[in-house]
């Protein structure tokens, strides 16, 4: 019996112990004045805005930092229901590419434009991952404004990295891929003859920001995965990081994790862009979609592009050389001095840090290890600076407080560690909440950093929030970086898978907004400036309705004449001249989706009714006390019926301001 | 003769008047602003001698609820007239500062008392047609209401609050009837005792 007791007792006690010994969670992570660091006040702005990268819904979402709020989603790459965004006739020719009309991506990386290395508020830069684009979104009225699809390339993944005066978006392949002038229909395992890795350069006009493929590299066959631009000293420089040396083209996981050491290859993009200059490289002739959107006829158009100079291994003997890196390296990031290139070997047990100065004296004294497929291999003791020793494991990306001290994601070990640049000394590391990816400090990889705070965006959520069937949200987390160790302030959800994201003060962009476009500066060709001009036009089967909207209704707000085989285009112009008052536009049946204009603009749903009826129309954007009176009908009569096309506004007959107008018909 | 020329500070004085009616001219006169919940950065409206700035397009956008007439400058016959009275007032005043006589200084004053007042009332006028005229097929129709805005001041209209005040423009009207008042009053007693 005692011994019972005994037993009974000691189970309780081990059963206890065991318990506490759990590891711990975010409960005893967070410290008690957290809250308070994060709260904005009602009223109040948040400090950053932060840009975070959608991941498989092709979309950007801006959420406000320290906050954690949603503030807006940014359709890129995907159809937008919600705004009509892919689906109006002036956004559809943003998204065409070579393949046709392409309404869905994988958004990956984000870049914001710099000046001086620092981050400068005018656009930011997007990458497609599937079908290879970069975007370019203007942050005076967050639209994306330009569509760059990229020859050559498959896997757009490390892209769009900027050059510190944004002269240059990157984009480098991941996947190796036939180029486009060859025959894309040969055997997979000629891998090693027929694939090859390419680098685009797109050139930026510094006044508009427009996208310009300028050149490309054919490189070795190998897959690249992430890249930054040099900075000051090294901003001639582009590093990019490279796995998938074994040129292995099946079971990667084991195939390409065999060697040791891959790559992080460095270009020299400016003496790159010379011997372009010079008529070096070959033109390749290929297809490639040039998107672009006008804000004055608020329409986009997309032009074929033909031909695009490539530069070779060859060619670039002096620009271009390869760094040995510990064991596929993920994250290619540069120290805001520009002097040390980290290399995240995401396999390795060490985050190798090179020296650019030792890099150029190696080239310079022709200490090289070799070759690869014509590259140069540069000694890896030759440019090593030092090596970070257990770190933890996974390390994926490493981000800067400018204070000299780096962060790094551990993928593996569910962690984010700081350590110092210079002596390589690990200073703190802090648990994340799950399986940390990227991480992001505001101008964190810029030559100025706002070192206050860092984002962890995590890829497992499970008991972070309320469970939502088997699919979880997505979590981004709050580190205070401001004193010697990180504190965790907040966790939020976001949305689809986020990779990597960009921050900057709210001012640098909150000052400079578009609030409405000018009615008199609206260029587009169906435009309405007025209730007076609205009508309705036949062309054939075709009808163009000319309509505007202002609170509270639309004009026309009755249509008759529309037969079954029309195709209906409902141009609607907002006549507002006011902050934050868009006017929806939606019609019953219709296959596509709504609009919604924006003040000032003019934006154009098809419609083609299918049979006939008494179709309602209506405004979906809520305006005013008289929002749910903002509605018409259209009337649609069988294939070829003679009902008479009129149009009108207000014409009942005890309250007759204007009469019932003929349509014309040309 | 002696008592009927005037102070060396008046004839300055005077002679400021003039010049800052010459710049009334050319700034606002008034300013009319609304707030609302749903317009945290308010809306404002400026009076000028000859023509309104402001947001009074939005302004006009919102009145329809309520059946108010929309304001377009040129239904305002004074924008023609404005600037000439007033370029008229400043050189009334250096003519009086000129001829340095004391009945000029009392012209001056009593007929910029009497134009000041006529500017009010007609200010008022309009402000009270615009109020008062309301559509009858209105959206928003509340039984007793008007919409006339205060002269000077604040006064709460359904949501809105409209607060009405003298610009640059209409502090230099009230600074120089002021102005021409003293001195007149003061140039008034100064033979008594002299």
């Amino acid at each position: 019996m005692k011994s019972l007791k005994l037993l009974g007792l000691s189970t309780v006690v081990a059963i206890t112990a065991l318990t506490g010994c759990k590891p711990k969670g975010t409960e005893t992570a967070v410290s008690g004045d957290a809250a308070q660091k994060v709260y904005v006040a009602p009223g109040k702005y948040d400090e950053f805005y932060n840009f975070v990268s959608g991941g498989f819904n092709g979309q950007v979402n801006v959420y406000g930092l320290p906050s954690g709020r949603l503030l807006k989603v940014l359709p890129v790459f995907s159809v937008n229901p919600e705004n009509g965004y892919g689906y109006s006739e002036e956004t559809k020719p943003m998204l065409e590419t070579s393949h046709g009309f392409i309404p869905w991506d994988d958004q990956h990386h984000l870049s914001l434009s710099q000046t001086n290395a620092e981050v400068d508020g005018r656009w930011l830069f997007a990458n497609a991952n599937n079908t290879p684009r970069v975007a370019r979104i203007d942050l005076k009225t967050f639209k994306t404004v330009e569509i760059l699809e990229l020859p050559n390339s498959a896997g757009n993944h490390s892209s769009p990295f900027l050059t510190e005066n944004t002269e240059y978006v990157v984009a480098g392949t991941r996947f190796a891929v036939p180029m486009d002038d060859e025959n894309g229909d040969v055997p997979i395992d000629s891998f090693k003859e027929n694939f090859k890795g390419v680098l685009s350069f797109i050139g930026i006009d510094q006044q508009t920001g427009g996208m310009d493929l300028s050149f490309q590299i054919e490189a070795p066959g190998i897959n690249f995965d992430l890249s930054h631009a040099g900075k000051k000293k090294s901003g001639d420089w582009f590093f990019f990081s490279c796995y998938n040396s074994e040129k292995a083209n099946t079971l990667l996981e084991v195939n390409a994790s065999q060697n040791d050491k891959d790559f992080i290859m460095a270009v020299n993009w400016k003496k790159a862009a010379e011997l372009v200059k010079a008529g070096k490289g070959r033109k390749v002739v290929t297809e490639y979609a040039h998107n672009t959107w006008d804000e004055s006829t608020h329409s986009a158009t997309s032009t074929m592009k033909k031909e695009v100079v490539v530069l070779s291994v060859e060619d670039m003997k002096e620009a271009m050389f390869m760094i040995p890196c510990p064991k596929s390296p993920h994250g290619c990031d540069v120290d805001p001095t520009g002097e040390y290139i980290i290399g995240s070997g995401k396999l390795a047990a060490l985050i190798p840090v090179f020296s650019f100065d030792k890099m150029i004296k190696a080239i310079a004294d022709k200490n090289f290890a070799g070759e690869y497929d014509g590259v140069q291999v540069i000694k890896y003791e030759a440019a090593l600076h030092g090596e970070v020793q257990k770190p933890g494991l996974g390390p994926l990306h490493t981000e800067f407080d400018g204070q000299g001290n780096a962060y790094t994601s551990m993928f593996v070990s569910s962690e984010v560690v700081k350590w110092n640049i210079k002596d390589l000394k690990v200073l703190d590391r802090q648990p994340t909440f799950y399986s940390v990816g990227h991480l992001m400090i505001p101008g964190g990889d810029s030559g100025k950093p706002f070192g206050k705070y860092l984002v962890a965006y995590n890829k497992i959520t499970k008991d972070r929030y309320l469970p939502t069937g088997p699919e979880l949200a997505q979590s981004a987390q709050l580190y205070d970086i401001s004193g010697d160790k990180m504190k965790l302030l907040l966790d939020f959800p976001t949305f689809g898978e986020p990779h990597y994201a960009q921050a900057l003060p709210g001012e640098m962009i909150s000052k400079n907004q578009v609030k409405f476009f000018k009615i008199a500066d609206n260029k587009h060709p169906y435009a309405t400036k007025g209730e007076a001009e609205s009508k309705v036009v036949r062309e054939g089967n075709k009808v163009h309705v000319y309509m505007t909207s202002i609170r509270s209704h639309f004009a026309p707000d009755n249509i008759e004449g529309i037969r079954v085989g029309d195709e209906v285009y409902f141009h609607v112009t907002n006549l507002e001249q006011d902050w934050d008052v868009p006017h929806g536009f939606a019609i019953k049946g219709n296959q596509n989706a709504e609009l919604l204009i924006m003040p000032g603009e003019t934006c154009t749903l098809k419609w083609v009714p299918k049979k006939p009826g008494m179709y309602p129309m209506y405004c979906t954007d809520f305006c005013s006390a008289l929002h749910q009176e903002m509605q018409g009908y259209v009337r649609v009569s069988p294939a070829g019926s003679n009902t008479p096309l009129i149009y009108s506004l207000n014409n009942k007959k005890d309250n007759a301001q204007s009469p019932v107008k003929e349509g014309e018909t040309k | 003769m002696k008592t009927q020329s005037l102070n060396n500070l008046t004839r300055v004085l005077l002679i400021v008047c003039g010049i800052a009616l010459i710049i009334s001219i050319f700034v606002p006169l008034w300013s009319i602003y609304l707030e609302a919940p749903q317009y945290p950065e308010g809306l404002a409206m400026y009076l000028w001698a000859s023509k309104i700035t402001g947001e009074y397009e939005i302004i006009n956008g919102l009145n329809h609820y309520i059946g108010m007439k929309t304001i377009h400058p040129e239904d305002f016959w004074e924008f023609t007239v404005l600037p000439y009275a007033l370029g008229f007032f400043a050189a009334l005043c250096l003519l009086a500062a000129f001829l340095n006589k004391k009945m000029w200084l009392y012209i001056t004053a009593v007929l910029f008392m009497i134009f000041g007042v006529a500017f009010m009332v007609d200010f008022w006028l309009w402000e009270y047609d615009y109020g008062h005229n309301l559509d009858p097929n209105a959206a928003i129709v509340v039984p007793g209401m008007s919409y006339q805005p205060p002269l000077i001041g604040f006064k709460q209209l359904l949501n809105f609050g409209a607060y009405s005040y003298p610009n640059i423009g209409g502090g230099i009207m009230f600074g120089v009837a002021l102005i021409l008042a003293i001195l007149a009053f003061i140039e008034f007693r100064k033979p008594k005792s002299a």
